[in-house]
């Protein structure tokens, strides 16, 4: 079982990096989503 | 919605049978054994990394042709996919090279055609950051993207043009490339994973683009109104 720990750290150190990626998009999407609603507010009062 | 949460739970279950496969069906190998099954994990994210900068390469080549966004969408969604998976490759690459090689890291032509790689596309969405005018920022970055991509073919020839740290090719690269049949086809089921992994971030990276876009057109409108 040598170097059970460095093949350990791979696997986690890439599903770390996936994971971090994918809430990134996630919460960017949110936050676009919620101006995007504000600014569509926006333009239906100003019309 | 209900289609995402499925798509999603199907690239977990393959990337699941991946991990599964590489760890416990493919057989140890009789000189590094147990550390190289981050060969699984490496190299298949390396080769999803290039076909995602494929792709982006692509997406840039039809934006300068069309000027149609959706390319310029596709082209900044693919590189910044490429970019998670190469960052994988350069993360998981020195964890297997100390026990192997006895260092972290070294300067030859594999490792440093794709750390330079790495820079080109982290340059690109720099770029993208520094123009304001969408059309303007399209074209810059696309122009930009066409040239950090010939980057990518040196990366694939790096270790077969020069002998240096890094080993030589198991795929296509000569009489004396290749790998145990059982490994080989293991490899081959974790690049699938990782390419559905790639198309699941690739699809919601371009939706938070083409959304984008559209917030940037309302925020004219309505300064202009």
């Amino acid at each position: 079982m040598k170097n059970l720990d460095s093949v350990f750290a791979a696997y986690i150190a890439a599903w770390a990096i996936f994971f971090v990626f994918y809430v990134t998009i996630a919460r960017r999407s949110a936050s676009l989503r919620d101006e995007l609603e504000r600014l569509k507010n926006s333009l239906n009062r100003g019309k | 919605m209900a289609k995402n949460i499925l798509a999603a739970a199907l690239v977990f279950l393959l990337l699941a049978a991946a991990a599964y496969a590489s760890l416990f069906i493919a057989p140890t190998d009789a000189k590094q054994g147990l550390i190289y099954r981050i060969l699984f994990l490496h190299v298949s994210s390396a080769w999803t990394g290039l076909t995602a900068f494929l792709i982006g390469f692509v997406g840039n080549l039809l934006y300068v042709w069309r000027r149609q966004p959706r390319w310029d969408w596709l082209g900044v969604s693919a590189v910044e996919v490429g970019l998670a998976f190469t960052t994988v490759v350069l993360v998981t690459g020195p964890i297997w090279a100390r026990p192997v090689w006895g260092i972290w890291w070294t300067w030859d032509a594999r490792l440093t055609s794709t750390f330079i790689m790495w820079l080109l596309y982290i340059s690109y969405l720099l770029l993208r950051t520094l123009v304001e005018e969408p059309d303007r920022r399209a074209l810059f970055s696309a122009l930009f993207g066409i040239f950090a991509f010939l980057d990518v073919p040196l990366v694939f020839g790096s270790i077969r043009w020069w002998r240096t740290q890094h080993p030589q090719p198991i795929v296509m690269g000569g009489a004396d490339s290749g790998m145990d049949p059982v490994m080989f086809r293991v490899l081959l089921f974790a690049w699938l994973a990782m390419l559905a992994l790639m198309t699941l971030l690739l699809r919601q990276r371009y939706r938070l683009e083409a959304m984008r876009s559209e917030f940037e057109t309302m925020r004219h409108e309505l300064e202009a109104a």
